[in-house]
């Protein structure tokens, strides 16, 4: 058994990446100047884990601006950039970058059995582009002009209207695109060209086939953003009237521009958070994947249906009824493959060998609240009902359940699951137990009510409203508290354990796919020899061969 | 059957009611079955896994059954959007513009107002401009709303079967002040919107839609 899939057993007196430098430096440069797919994903989750909470924080604030009617804290100028700086943060530096870069810079290469990506600097240059994004994003806030004022779709005119800085914050959403499709262009040519030997498509973890499906919508979709924000940076310094009507140009133009990469974004950023819930059920349930092709071919199936409803996002703007119906058809159609993976899942629940640890708690929050959020997209995706609700706290509430209950959850899920293998520490489990508690009752108690009020008529990114919403405004920000408060729990007991946790062993849940069968934290190479695969990737009967390894 | 301020309201609240039941069936479903197996197959309890690779019948089953509940949806919603698309002839028009940060009525006699005042049991037709960027116009209580968008007139039409006062509220961000772009659309008895509009507003009787 062992050397069919683990390569060579795990040698005591191996350095860990943490220790070996693919570099002649040591110390910070041996991390800045860093090929290893290891390390530039430790390096993107310290950069998006910081964007994380600063856009949490953001949220934070708007949500203790809104505990009443009228001015609280801050005056409607510093709240509407707030929201604006809430969305860019959370959807350019966290969302979308998030789970790929990470988690699938660190275990898509040792999931499918190889050594590095296909191009470990390209991969580096990724993370600086990444970083320069960033950068060019907070140098924008405290340049003349002051924070943009937009909403993160700065929709034209108003985005041309403004005097903010505008064109440094979307250049640098232009910048950060580059990041996201050369990771992409990284990922679709590891999957093809590095797989171990034996490590056919179909034997591939689902992780690997979700982040693969995403690769390719990066490439695809990331390229329409970069060219609509550069027309938009063309129209506000030369003024030349592509979009805006003052000068001839069309407005809805630019709406449709803009979400034919944005909406095909939406599933960037929960694919691969599709793909680590199918990684953690049969883990923690001890048995196979049910409906292994069908999980799998969703992913490609969302990947490309994803990318022809991007107009369900404009169904108030005055398009033609015609587009109007065919647009909300096939959203209705892109709901199915979703449907799919949920019910795939619960049913390799059925006669497992369930042990909900922290990680499984999270994915059954998460198929709780991405169901939810789910559900709620068919109600926005009929057209008598999205009239009504388009542009409300409903809007609101439901892609907070898709993004936040759906990819934050699984964000924390993963993290929960690979930490030890990441860091080879284990943290406090009944803490993480506590956290997954909390975090429920808090996030349900944040955006719940805003369905409520979405139904009742409060629009969305209002800086005041009627006194007939203050109750469930309250409830609301009391939920903000409890979810940021876990936040930093989580990051509390996850640092202790970092510093002072007990060591973790290499397969602590008792994991099959290749990254349990390597050390925690990993060598350098990954695996002292490639190994050669003939089982398929949830296949739980080498587990006891491979506690003798 | 509590009176409801537009005909076209319930037709919209039926489709949300029928989309919400179902959609509760199926979370109930998904997630009591999860919490089930959870306790059920229990590591605890010390019961071998089984592994089941998959089953093609039940792929069916779960691909054919929510594209028929879909397809439903879709059907409801369309058939209650078609409810305000359809132009009728003889409606009242009222010409709007929205600006930062007001909405503004220019009604058939030239008349000009900051709050919309329209007669009961007529069809309203809104011709919708923007003077500068977009807004939206939004009538939480009739459940429609419509962007306002310059150099694009976009239409948006109801029939108000209750008197009384509503909120109009602007539904697209358009900067400093969109959360005080309010307004109020009042609706009137036939008498009350003749004595207001001060002239011949030609209701015609036989045109009351259902």
């Amino acid at each position: 058994m062992a050397d069919t899939v683990a390569g060579l057993p795990v040698q005591h007196a191996e350095k860990s990446f943490y220790q070996q430098s693919t570099n002649k430096y040591s110390g910070i440069l041996s991390w800045l100047l860093t090929t290893d797919h290891k390390r530039i994903g430790i390096m993107y989750l310290a950069a998006i884990g910081f964007f994380f909470f600063v856009g949490a924080v953001i949220g934070l604030l708007m949500r203790l601006e809104l505990i009443a009617p009228g001015r609280q804290i801050m005056d409607a100028q510093t709240y509407n950039s707030f929201f604006t700086l809430h969305g860019v943060i959370m959807i350019f530096l966290f969302i979308i970058p998030g789970l790929p870069a990470i988690f699938g810079n660190f275990f898509l290469p040792i999931q499918i059995g190889a050594r590095d990506v296909a191009f470990p600097r390209l991969n580096l240059l990724s993370w600086y582009i990444y970083m320069i994004g960033a950068a060019l994003v907070l140098v924008s806030l405290f340049l003349p002009g002051g924070p943009i004022d937009t909403g993160w779709t700065f929709y034209i005119p108003y985005s041309v209207r403004s005097t903010t800085n505008v064109s440094m914050a979307i250049f640098a959403a232009f910048v950060l695109g580059f990041s996201s499709i050369l990771t992409g262009i990284n990922f679709v040519t590891t999957t093809h060209r590095l797989r171990a030997p034996g490590m056919s498509f179909f034997k591939m973890p689902l992780f690997v086939w979700a982040t693969y499906a995403t690769a390719w919508i990066q490439i695809i979709a990331t390229p329409v953003i970069g060219i609509t924000i550069l027309l938009v940076i063309i129209e506000r310094l030369f003024g030349v009237g592509i979009f805006d009507p003052a000068l001839g140009g069309d407005p809805i133009l630019f709406q449709h521009m803009f979400w034919i990469y944005s909406h095909p974004a939406v599933y960037i950023m929960i694919l691969p958070a599709m793909g680590v819930v199918s990684e953690i059920i049969p883990t923690f349930a001890r048995r196979t994947i049910f409906g292994y092709k069908a999980i799998a071919m969703s992913s490609l199936a969302i990947a490309f249906v994803g990318y022809l409803v991007w107009a369900h996002h404009m169904f108030t703007s005055g398009m033609s009824d015609t587009a109007r119906w065919i647009f909300s058809l096939l959203t209705f159609i892109v709901a199915l493959p979703s449907g799919v993976k949920i019910f795939n899942w619960v049913a390799t629940m059925y006669k497992g060998s369930i042990d909900p640890q922290p990680p499984f708690l999270w994915v059954m929050n998460f198929i709780f609240l991405f169901s939810i959020g789910g559900l709620t997209g068919l109600v926005l995706g009929s057209l008598a009902t999205n009239i009504h609700l388009h542009d409300t706290y409903f809007v609101v509430a439901h892609f907070h359940y898709v993004m936040f209950g759906g990819t934050g959850t699984i964000f924390f899920a993963a993290m929960h699951y690979w930490f030890p293998k990441m860091f080879g520490k284990m943290y406090n489990i009944k803490l993480a137990r506590i956290a997954v508690l909390l975090f429920f009752v808090g996030f349900n108690l944040l955006y719940f009510p805003k369905f409520i009020m979405g139904y009742m008529g409060m629009p969305r990114r209002y800086y005041d409203y009627l006194p007939q919403f203050e109750a469930l405004q309250e409830i609301s920000t009391v939920g903000s508290w409890i979810v940021v408060g876990t936040l930093f729990f989580i990051l509390g007991y996850l640092i202790h354990a970092l510093l002072k946790g007990k060591k973790a062993t290499s397969n602590p849940w008792g994991g099959v796919t290749l990254e349990w069968h390597i050390a925690s934290p990993p060598s350098m190479e990954n695996f002292a020899e490639i190994p050669t695969v003939t089982r398929e990737p949830y296949d739980f009967s080498q587990l006891k061969e491979m506690k003798n390894e | 059957m509590s009176p409801v301020p537009t005909t076209h309201v319930e037709s919209v609240d039926f489709v949300m009611l029928y989309i919400v039941g179902i959609s509760v069936v199926l979370l109930l479903g998904v997630t009591a079955t999860m919490i089930y197996f959870v306790f059920k197959y229990n590591r605890k309890k010390g019961h071998q896994p089984v592994d089941i690779h998959g089953n093609i019948l039940l792929e069916i089953i779960w691909i054919v059954i929510p594209t028929l509940l879909v397809l439903s949806m879709f059907y409801f919603g369309y058939t209650s959007f078609r409810e305000i698309r359809d132009i009728p002839d003889n409606s009242f028009v009222v010409k709007v513009t929205a600006r930062m940060w007001q909405f503004s009525f220019e009604y058939e006699n030239g008349k000009k107002t900051d709050t919309l005042y329209v007669p009961v049991n007529r069809a309203i037709g809104l011709e919708m401009r923007s003077a500068d960027v977009n807004h939206a116009f939004y009538i939480p209580a009739f459940r429609i709303k419509e962007d306002m968008i310059f150099g694009k007139t976009n239409y948006l039409y109801f029939t108000p079967k209750q008197v009384g006062d509503y909120d109009v509220a602007c539904a697209e961000y358009c900067g400093l002040n969109h959360s005080a772009m309010y307004t109020k659309v009042k609706v009137l008895s036939e008498n009350e919107f003749t004595k207001w509009y001060g002239g011949n507003w030609q209701p015609v009787k036989a045109e009351v839609t259902n």
